[in-house]
């Protein structure tokens, strides 16, 4: 495929990994935001191939695990009301709760439904004026501007019975998080290149600077992913924290303006938890005001919900690049992709979940 | 979820208020939406998301891309070969 096969040529993947182990002289900690190039990483093996003193901490970039407990029990109290139509991008379906999933509200005989785009969502409000079509608003920049033109769009069409739980996570307030912890590990980041495909990079000039970080906007390609860990590493060695973009091909400095507006006019920043990690001011994005009858949460009345999560299980840590997924005692144990305990073990795009998948370490 | 595949577009139309696209992910044809990128042409590769395109692939820096990891290969092919040719002589 165009723009794929020629990133994982294995010339080039070598021809890339010579000049990392040419240029790296010292142990260096690089986090990879997005749990799409955790999962890249491992899938080709390249963690494996990467000089011994390079150390990769995966970051929270997974918006499956860090949707927060109480929000999947918001989901479910919802689903299962018999009005309602609950929509929900595939992913999220067999994310335990505190009790069930959403796949045993819908067994149970709630109206549960896969989208693949939101805009389906809407079609679906339109075509049963006499249901409540919910959708569950879920994701990082990626996702935000397909869910902020579904609202736009039932606006538009009049729908009053369309609505959305809306849990979206923003990517920067999450690396000043993770930045500013005292025990913070992390010396470069490798961002998350669709993020920055919709956002731009102009965000991260201010974090690089007052953290002296090198951040390198990054692919999901074999290549990308090396040129990245290239791009920072060679900055790391001279001392440099600059921000850099590895993926010109899809990415500019500005980002996409259009979607960014979309964004803007729907959602406004607000503090936001995150699965293991807690609450991070102005990290998520909710409803403007103006969009206030299109919330599921006031509509269905579910504000109120507290969850206990399993005291097991560090996927705080794991999150944040303090500690690796094989060193949790559950891992593999009690722990697996069919009975997670944690954030990062319920979506195949979690650093667990990856783990598991591609067989790292002893497993029960 | 966030694993977005360049697509290449096949039509655009217009539907309600909205631009989109029918487009082929390798012989797999979706219908996306096409408002963030307006620009695009048929023919264009873009990054789905979600079925939105959010961002269209610039042939340019791509070929530019593989080129210098190409150069720095080839030099250290040719570099690598000097090195055999003097153990050899
Ligand atoms: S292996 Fe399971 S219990 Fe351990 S940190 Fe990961 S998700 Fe939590």
């Amino acid at each position: 495929m165009k723009y794929i096969d020629e990133y994982r040529d294995p010339a080039k993947v070598h021809a890339l990994l010579d000049e990392i182990r040419a240029a790296v002289t010292r142990p260096w900690v690089l986090m990879e935001i997005c749990g799409g190039q955790t999962h890249a990483f491992l899938h080709h093996g390249l963690d494996e191939m990467l000089p011994p003193q390079l150390e990769l901490v995966h970051g929270p970039g997974c918006p499956v695990c860090v949707t927060p407990l109480e929000q999947i029990d918001r989901a479910l109290a919802i689903a299962a009301r018999p009005e309602v139509i609950f929509t929900s991008y595939g992913d999220m379906l067999r994310v335990p709760g505190s009790t069930r999933d959403l796949f045993a509200v819908r067994a149970a005989g709630g109206d549960v439904r896969v989208v693949y785009s939101p805009l389906e969502a809407v079609a679906l409000a339109e075509a049963h004026p006499d249901r409540q079509v919910v959708f569950f608003a879920i994701g990082f920049e990626t996702t935000a501007p397909a869910n902020a033109m579904a609202v736009l769009q039932a606006r538009q069409k009049g729908l009053k019975n369309f609505s959305v739980l809306v849990s979206h996570v923003r990517v920067p307030p999450a690396m000043e998080a993770i930045l500013g912890s005292p025990s913070n590990r992390v010396q470069a980041f490798l961002a998350a290149g669709h993020v920055c495909a919709v956002m731009g990079y102009h965000e991260y000039p201010p974090i690089a600077e007052k953290y002296r970080v090198p951040v390198v906007v990054t692919g999901f390609e074999p290549v990308d992913l090396l040129r990245g860990a290239l791009a920072a590493v060679r900055q790391l060695e001279v001392g440099r924290f600059e921000v850099e973009n590895a993926y010109e091909r899809a990415v500019t400095f500005e980002g996409n303006r259009p979607a960014q507006a979309v964004i803007e006019r729907v959602f406004q920043p607000v503090d936001r938890k995150w699965r293991g990690i807690g609450v991070i001011p102005q990290s998520g994005w909710g409803l403007r005001p103006e969009f206030a009858e299109f919330d599921a949460e006031t509509r269905f009345a579910v504000g109120e919900i507290s969850t206990q999560e399993s005291p097991l299980c560090i996927a705080g840590e794991i999150l944040q690049g303090l500690k690796k997924p094989l060193q949790c005692s559950a891992y593999g144990k009690q722990c697996t992709p069919q009975t997670p305990l944690g954030a990062p073990m319920v979506s195949a795009e979690g650093a667990c979940a990856a783990y598991f998948r591609y067989h790292k370490g002893a497993q029960a | 979820m966030c694993l977005g595949i360049p697509a290449k577009i096949t039509e655009i139309y217009q539907q309600g208020s909205l631009k989109m696209a029918k487009v082929d992910f390798g012989g797999v044809s979706k219908e996306i939406c096409l408002e963030y990128v307006p620009e695009a042409q048929v023919g264009d590769y873009c990054l789905i998301h979600v079925g939105f395109a959010i961002s269209l692939m610039d042939e340019e820096e791509a070929q530019e891309t593989l080129k210098l990891i190409g150069e720095v290969a080839a030099i250290e092919d040719e570099l690598a070969g000097q090195a055999d040719s003097d153990e050899v002589h």
